[in-house]
């Protein structure tokens, strides 16, 4: 497989966006709005030219600062699809289709099953369908690299999933080196084999999905798991385990050796909740009412004072967890991360 | 208390009214007399007048001219001010706007002592050979000065509207900068760059001022529609010519702001958000 080397610096309006990604693959780039995700694509798809730094894909150098090289948007076969998909509104599907390339746009409409809206304005069709037609569009141009600025987001609940689910087929058929920017961790997990988290410009962390789960580099990263995260106060404690004094009040332990100011972090699926306290293993007990259930497919996440379980739709109906029921949640101190707080 | 609360209520109503029926009033009522002051057969015959059929030809010829050289002109440039921002480009647009505001008297001064015999560049003129006053390449300078901005203006703010995803798309499916203009660009801001040529042709059709400083009314020669009205009503008995020449004139405008208004492309006099009140019907 081809491989995308960028490594490269553009001053942004408050910080400068300084990324160095070897991309095989596909890599997401994850975090808040505003810390330059779309900045990234821009300076890779030669939109922006970045102040220093290098763009190559296997030989072919894009962007050089040194040698002075910088080569225009049209000189650089990617694929780009854009957050809201630009497709031309004064084009039919089958025009946005063939802008890029004449040779196969058959093939593709055929492939993306947008034939049947081959004379269709883009303002005619659902989400979904555009997004087909940006893909199609962007694969019709035959690109060394694909570039994807949010490709979920600007889809309703019910078709991301589905649409999701066709990604992942289509980056792993296509087999292209690919960046995809996204702000949702669950996205990027499902669609990426690496993932980057971008703040204010930097990588905070570059690794798996798992590897983010499981070592967050900081409460950042944790929190874009989708981890809970407590504000508290640590203390070491003689047997080794470190208590933690939650800001709510609450008492909680890691075997995270830490001091000072942390944030404690708690996978929701690792958490239990029960009508009543049980004789287990688990040294983490917090009691009170349930705040709200959400309906997440066949899960429910359960919120308890400061922290959030998810628990199976099964166990809600069996123990009947609705707002106001008084509960226990309980997770291990082996599962408790403490990350110092900056 | 009750009583004069009602009197000073329908004392507004009256004024509200009255105010109506003043301003539709005097703005129709100009335009009903120049159809019915002589009757419709006498504009008809004055029409082939050859006062009328010289000043005919000269407006169409010098509109169509100032209309193409606006044209090519003006679209590059309006393209160049809405796609750059640069230093100094807030002075650029607003000098490119500053003809609009300007007395058409002033600026026939202005041509007559840039490019007439005497003015900056009359020596450069008269060693190329170019004489530009008392003749139609000055009405064409004159009516491309005068009407130009109205379109350069209405054609910068409709490439500015162009969405730079769309254009930036069309860059990165490979398309060179030359042919995502004329593909993406260009297509996209036609409804508001007809919109603005409708103006600036309208508004050179009826160029008056300037025309008559720089470049003269001579008959066959200068003499444009707007400035054959003048010279007519001046002339002994020239009245119905007159009348019959700004008939057609209320006529073409009239045609040319009704194809604006079918085709969408006029701005509708009401807000773009949606009131919660809506107007009342009848």
């Amino acid at each position: 497989m081809a491989k995308l080397s960028a490594s490269f610096e553009v001053p942004l309006r408050s910080f400068a966006l300084e990324l160095a990604l070897e991309i095989e693959g596909t890599v997401a780039l994850i975090g808040p709005s505003g810390a330059g995700k779309t900045s990234a694509l821009s300076a890779i798809a030669g939109l922006t030219r970045p102040a220093s730094g290098r763009i190559a894909l296997d030989g072919e150098v894009w962007f050089d600062a040194a040698d002075g090289v910088f080569r225009k948007p049209e000189e650089r076969r990617v694929g780009l699809v854009f957050q809201e998909y630009a497709l031309f509104p004064h084009m039919s599907v089958r025009q946005n289709v063939a802008f890029a390339g004449k040779s196969r746009v058959d093939e593709y409409l055929e492939r993306f099953r947008i034939s049947q809206l081959a004379d269709a304005k883009p303002t005619e069709l659902s989400g979904g369908e555009r997004q087909r037609v940006a893909l199609a569009r962007a694969l019709a141009r035959d690109p060394g690299v694909l570039l994807l600025d949010e490709p979920l987001s600007a889809l309703d609940a019910n078709t991301k999933l589905t649409v999701r689910g066709e990604l992942q087929e289509l980056l792993r058929e296509f087999g292209l080196p690919t960046l995809l920017v996204t702000h949702d961790f669950e996205d990027a997990a499902s669609l990426a084999d690496t993932l980057g988290v971008l703040v204010d410009g930097k990588l905070r962390q570059l690794g798996s999905a798992q590897q983010m789960v499981a070592q967050p580099a900081d409460s950042f990263v944790a929190s874009f798991t989708g981890a809970n995260l407590m504000r508290g106060h640590a203390r070491h404690r003689a047997d080794g385990l470190t208590r933690v004094e939650l800001e709510a009040g609450d008492i909680v332990y890691s075997t995270d050796d830490a001091a000072g100011l942390v944030d404690v972090v708690v996978y929701p699926w690792d958490v239990t909740v029960g009508r009543e306290r049980h004789p287990d293993s688990a040294m983490n007990v917090i009691e009170g009412e349930i705040r709200s259930v959400v309906h997440v497919g066949n899960r429910a996440r359960v919120r308890i004072g400061p922290v959030t379980a998810e628990v199976t739709e099964a166990s809600l109906g069996r123990l009947d967890l609705v707002p106001g029921t008084r509960v226990v949640a309980s997770f291990k101190a082996t599962g408790t991360r403490l990350l110092p707080h900056a | 208390m009750h009583v004069r609360q009602t009197i000073v209520r329908g004392l507004l109503a009256v004024l509200f009214f009255l105010a109506i029926a003043v301003t539709l009033a005097f703005l129709v009522l100009p335009i009903v007399a120049i159809f019915v002051h002589v009757p419709l057969g006498r504009l008809l015959h004055e029409l082939t007048n050859p006062v009328v059929t010289d000043a005919l030809i000269v407006s169409l010829k010098t509109v169509a001219i100032s209309q193409v050289a606006i044209l090519l002109l003006g679209t590059p440039t309006a393209y160049f001010l809405a796609s750059r921002r640069f230093r100094g480009r807030p002075l650029v647009v607003t000098l490119v706007e500053l003809p609009i505001v300007l007395p058409p008297a002033v600026a026939g001064i202005g041509l007559i002592v840039a490019f007439g015999r005497f003015g900056l560049l009359g020596s450069t003129f008269d060693f190329l050979g170019i004489n530009v006053s008392f003749n139609q390449a000055a009405v064409v300078l004159a009516i491309s000065f005068v009407a130009g901005p109205f379109y350069v203006r209405q054609a910068i703010a409709s490439f500015e509207a162009v969405d730079r995803n769309l254009i930036a798309a069309s860059r990165t499916l490979g398309a060179s900068a030359p042919r995502t203009f004329f593909k993406v660009t260009l297509p996209l801001a036609r409804g508001g760059l007809t919109a603005g040529e409708a103006i600036c042709l309208a508004r050179g059709l009826g160029e008056f001022g300037a025309t008559i400083m720089f470049a003269g009314s001579l008959q066959g020669v200068t003499q444009t529609l707007p400035l054959a009205v003048y010279t007519t009503f001046e002339a002994q008995n020239g009245l119905d010519v007159a009348l019959a020449i700004s008939a057609l004139l209320v006529i073409v405008s009239l045609a040319i702001l009704l194809a604006l208004k079918g085709s969408g492309l006029w701005e509708r006099s009401r807000p773009a958000v949606t009131a919660i009140a809506q107007p009342e019907p009848n």
